[in-house]
């Protein structure tokens, strides 16, 4: 179900028994249903999953306690078809702030049949997040690392115009 | 170190990071690490700019190596010390595994409402 690939991006794909618009409509709204549950880098268990269906939306989950962890950007959106998005957490598991150093993940639905679809993803660009080692020096000798989500977030939004 | 501990939710990073970090918790493999990252260097090289002996040297490197924060290299009878210039490997490992496990998902959840909607 996956192969190594040219060293800076990751390639998987899956055959599913159902039409592509199922497939992407799943994908996308109900990305919180499938996601690994370990994947979180909120304090608190993860209340859900939102994926908002709009370029220029986010991925975000939100914890119990109501607090919130925005892990990507939507860059393309156009089902059945294709979904594109950021990731923008660093090798330090942390907010990556910085949209030049966010690698990003294409979703391509492709019609086999009609009611089968093989979903194709890429994650690439993974040399954007840089220089690791730089980070972990960073999180040594700043703040001691993972402050976790929100303070980050709010100094993101912060920071924009 | 605040919040959850990431190796309470992420095993693979956990040691990637955790390794990493507590491998550069020690100053004086820090500043081995940081001179390393100017450029190679040598063992003997490291111990005569450093008020460390050549074995604590040796030591600091192979913590630094187990950690997979640098790569050695032998170079006539010397061994010849860098950062690894590949440190985007463990992040892509994770990356594999985490997309195999949601695409799996993704299928289970997408054949389930298939199957329901019948």
């Amino acid at each position: 179900m996956s192969t190594r690939a040219a060293d800076t991006a990751t390639r998987h794909s899956i055959v599913v028994a159902a039409p592509a618009e199922r497939a992407f409509s799943v994908f996308t709204d109900g990305f919180g249903t499938f996601k690994p549950r370990e994947h979180n880098l909120l304090e608190v268990d993860i209340a859900e999953t939102v994926f908002e269906t709009h370029v220029g939306g986010n991925i975000y989950d939100r914890g119990v306690d109501g607090s919130e962890c925005r892990w990507a950007r939507v860059l393309a959106f156009e089902p059945p078809n294709r979904v594109v998005f950021s990731w923008d957490i660093n090798p330090q598991w942390q907010i990556e702030t910085d949209p030049d150093k966010a690698s990003e993940i294409e979703v391509r639905f492709i019609a086999e049949a009609p009611d089968r679809t093989r979903v194709e993803l890429e994650h690439r660009n993974l040399d954007r997040h840089g220089d690791g080692w730089e980070g972990i020096r960073e999180s040594v000798d700043g703040e001691g690392g993972w402050p976790g989500c929100l303070r980050r977030f709010a100094e993101h939004v912060a920071a924009r115009p | 170190m605040t919040g959850k501990p990431v190796s309470v939710t992420l095993p693979f990073v956990a040691t990637y990071q955790s390794a990493g970090l507590s491998a550069l918790g020690d100053p004086t493999r820090r500043v081995i690490f940081e001179r390393l990252a100017e450029r190679p260097r040598a063992v003997g090289e490291l111990a005569s700019e450093l008020p460390v002996s050549r074995p604590a040297v040796s030591q600091h490197l192979k913590v630094l190596k187990e950690a997979g924060l640098v790569i050695d290299q032998p170079a006539g009878t010397r061994r010849i010390y860098q950062v690894d210039p590949d440190g985007l490997a463990a992040l892509r490992g994770y990356l594999d595994h985490f997309w195999d496990q949601a695409l799996a998902g993704f299928k289970a959840a997408v054949e389930q409402q298939t199957k329901e909607s019948e």
